[in-house]
C-alpha cells in the first residue's frame, strides 16, 4: 500500500486548512443570500461575510483599503481584465519571457487584432534575472505602454526582481501588472510597497482558498475599463456601470461560498506568517536540492538559488520523457506531480526545455522532508530504469 | 433603543464595512434597509445614535470608506421609521 505525496501546490494547493472547510459549511448555513442585493437577514449575512474577506486579505496583501481588491474566478480572468482593461488602440505591451499562457494569451490575441505589439525581455529561467537595462528602455520609449511580468516562474519558481521592476515602471510614468499567480501566499507581498499598478493572484494556490476564486489588485487611483458589465446591486437605477470600486469590476453574482473560504484562508496564512512560510519552502527547497544532486541522470531545470523562489523546481531524467516519469511516481510512489509545458511554452524555451518539457514537484505547508524524500527515491529509480534500458538497447 | 440616524452608501460593501468600524470603535451602529427618501442607491444603510453622530463622521472619514450622506433620521429598534425624514448633513468630503 503507498501512501500519498502531494507535490502539485504550483497548480493547486492541497489540502485545504480545516478552517477554509469550515467557513464554506458555515457560509452555507448561516448566510447563503445573494450579496448586496436584498436588505433581509441572509442576504445581509452573506454581504457582510464577503465584505469580511475582502478585509481579510487587505490585511494580508497589504492593501491601503479593501476596495483596491477585485473579486475575480481566478489569475487568469484577473489578468485578462488588467490587460484588457489597460489596452488602448496602438499600445506597446512590454513582457518578459517567462509569462505564463494566462498572460501570454490576451497579448497575443490583441496583437493579432491589431490592436497592440508586444515586445519580450529575455529572462533567465534559472536565476530570474533579466536585463533591467532594456526593461528601462522599453518602458521609457515613446508612445503609449504598459507592461506584464510574472512574479515568480511557474515552471522553475524562481522570483524575479519584481521591486526593481515596479520601481522603473513607475518612474517611466509606466502601468505594471503583476502575475503572482506563485508567488501570494508564498512568500511575503505588500501590495502598497511594490508599487505596481495591478497585482493578480489566483485563490486556490498559495492563499490556499478553493477554486473558483481569484483577486485583481488596483492601485489607488488605477481606474481602467471592466472586462464585465452587469448588475451589481449598487446604483440600480442607473443602466451604466458604476464608476467605483470595486463594483465597477464585479458585476454578476459572485463565488460568495469561495471568497468567504478564501477570507478565512488569508486570516489562517496572516496569523502563521508569511515569512515563516516562505522560510520552511526554501529549506524544503534546499533539502531537495540537496537529495538530488548525487541522483545520476537527473538535471535539475532550476531555480538555481532556492532562497530566490517559491516551492517549485523542475527535472529531466535522461532516457525517460517526463509524462511517463510522472505517471510511474503517481503509480508506484503515490508522489503527484505535473508534467510537460505547464502552459509556458516561451518559459521553456529559454530554459532549452521545449517541446517535451519538464517534471514539476511544488510543495506547500503541509510538505514533509520525508516527503519530498519519497520523491527522490522515486526518480532515482526511474533514472536507473532509463539508464538499464538504454543499455540494453545498445547491447 | 431608537436610533437617530442614518448613513447611506452608494455600495453596500461600505456599508458592510462601515458597520464593523463603528462597532469596533464601541459604538451602537446596525444595518437597516435603506429608507427610500435617504438614498435609492445601495439597498442597505448603517443606522446609529444621533450623539454619536461628531464620532461617526470622523471614523468613516478616517478610514476612507466611501459613503454618500449621514442623515438625521428616526427609526425603531427594529430600524423601521418612526417618523419623517429630517435633514441631510455632512456629505461624503
Amino acid at each position: 500500500m503507498i501512501g500519498e505525496v502531494y507535490l502539485d501546490h504550483a497548480a493547486t494547493s492541497w489540502p485545504k486548512p480545516p478552517v477554509v472547510l469550515e467557513s464554506i459549511l458555515n457560509f452555507l448555513e448561516t448566510a447563503g443570500g445573494n450579496v448586496g442585493r436584498s436588505g433581509h437577514r441572509r442576504s445581509i449575512a452573506s454581504s457582510r461575510a464577503v465584505s469580511l474577506a475582502r478585509e481579510q486579505l487587505a490585511d494580508l496583501l497589504v492593501a491601503e483599503s479593501p476596495d483596491e481588491l477585485i473579486f475575480t474566478k481566478n489569475a487568469t480572468e484577473a489578468l485578462n481584465l488588467a490587460i484588457s482593461g489597460m489596452a488602448v488602440d496602438g499600445v506597446r505591451i512590454v513582457t518578459t519571457s517567462l509569462e505564463h499562457n494566462s498572460v501570454m494569451r490576451p497579448l497575443r490575441g490583441l496583437e493579432q487584432r491589431g490592436a497592440c505589439t508586444v515586445e519580450v525581455v529575455a529572462t533567465d529561467g534559472n536565476t530570474g534575472e533579466i536585463d533591467l537595462d532594456e526593461w528601462a528602455a522599453r518602458l521609457r520609449a515613446p508612445g503609449d505602454c504598459f507592461a506584464v511580468a510574472t512574479h515568480a516562474s511557474n515552471v522553475t519558481g524562481v522570483l524575479l526582481p519584481i521591486a526593481e521592476m515596479a520601481a522603473i515602471a513607475r518612474e517611466a510614468g509606466r502601468h505594471l501588472i503583476v502575475d503572482a499567480s506563485q508567488s501570494a501566499g508564498h512568500v511575503p507581498l505588500s501590495l502598497t510597497a511594490l508599487g505596481a499598478a495591478a497585482v493578480a493572484m489566483p485563490g486556490h494556490k498559495g492563499l490556499l482558498g478553493p477554486s473558483g476564486t481569484g483577486l485583481l489588485y488596483l492601485a489607488p487611483g488605477v481606474e481602467i475599463e471592466p472586462l464585465l458589465r452587469g448588475g451589481t446591486g449598487s446604483l440600480s437605477e442607473s443602466e451604466y456601470q458604476p464608476d467605483f470600486a470595486p463594483d465597477r469590476y464585479e458585476s454578476g453574482t459572485p463565488n460568495m461560498t469561495g471568497i468567504v473560504a478564501l477570507g478565512a484562508a488569508a486570516q489562517f496564512l496572516h496569523e502563521t506568517g508569511l515569512d515563516l512560510i516562505h522560510a520552511r519552502a526554501t529549506a524544503l527547497g534546499r533539502h531537495f536540492r540537496d537529495a538530488l544532486a548525487d541522483v545520476p541522470g537527473i538535471t535539475m531545470q532550476g531555480p538555481v538559488d532556492p532562497d530566490r523562489s517559491v516551492g517549485i523546481a523542475s527535472v529531466t531524467i535522461d532516457g525517460i520523457p517526463c509524462s511517463t516519469a510522472a505517471r510511474m511516481l503517481d503509480d508506484e510512489w503515490g508522489v503527484m506531480t505535473r508534467a510537460g509545458l505547464h502552459c509556458a511554452p516561451a518559459a521553456h524555451r529559454s530554459l532549452g526545455t521545449a517541446p517535451e518539457g519538464t517534471l514539476r514537484l511544488s510543495w506547500g505547508m503541509e510538505t514533509t522532508e520525508q516527503d519530498l524524500d519519497t520523491a527522490v527515491e522515486g526518480l532515482r529509480v526511474i533514472a536507473e530504469r532509463a539508464r538499464a534500458a538504454a543499455s540494453r538497447a545498445i547491447a | 433603543m431608537n436610533w437617530g440616524g442614518v448613513v447611506s452608501f452608494f455600495a453596500s460593501e461600505h456599508a458592510m464595512r462601515s458597520e464593523r468600524v463603528l462597532q469596533r470603535a464601541g459604538l451602537s451602529a446596525r444595518l437597516v434597509p435603506g429608507p427610500r427618501e435617504v438614498s435609492p442607491n445601495c439597498g442597505v444603510a448603517v443606522a446609529f445614535l444621533w450623539e454619536d453622530e461628531p464620532d461617526v463622521a470622523r471614523l468613516l472619514g478616517e478610514s476612507k470608506i466611501r459613503y454618500e450622506a449621514i442623515h438625521r433620521y428616526a427609526l425603531d429598534a427594529e430600524g423601521q421609521a418612526t417618523g419623517s425624514f429630517q435633514q441631510s448633513t455632512a456629505r461624503e468630503p
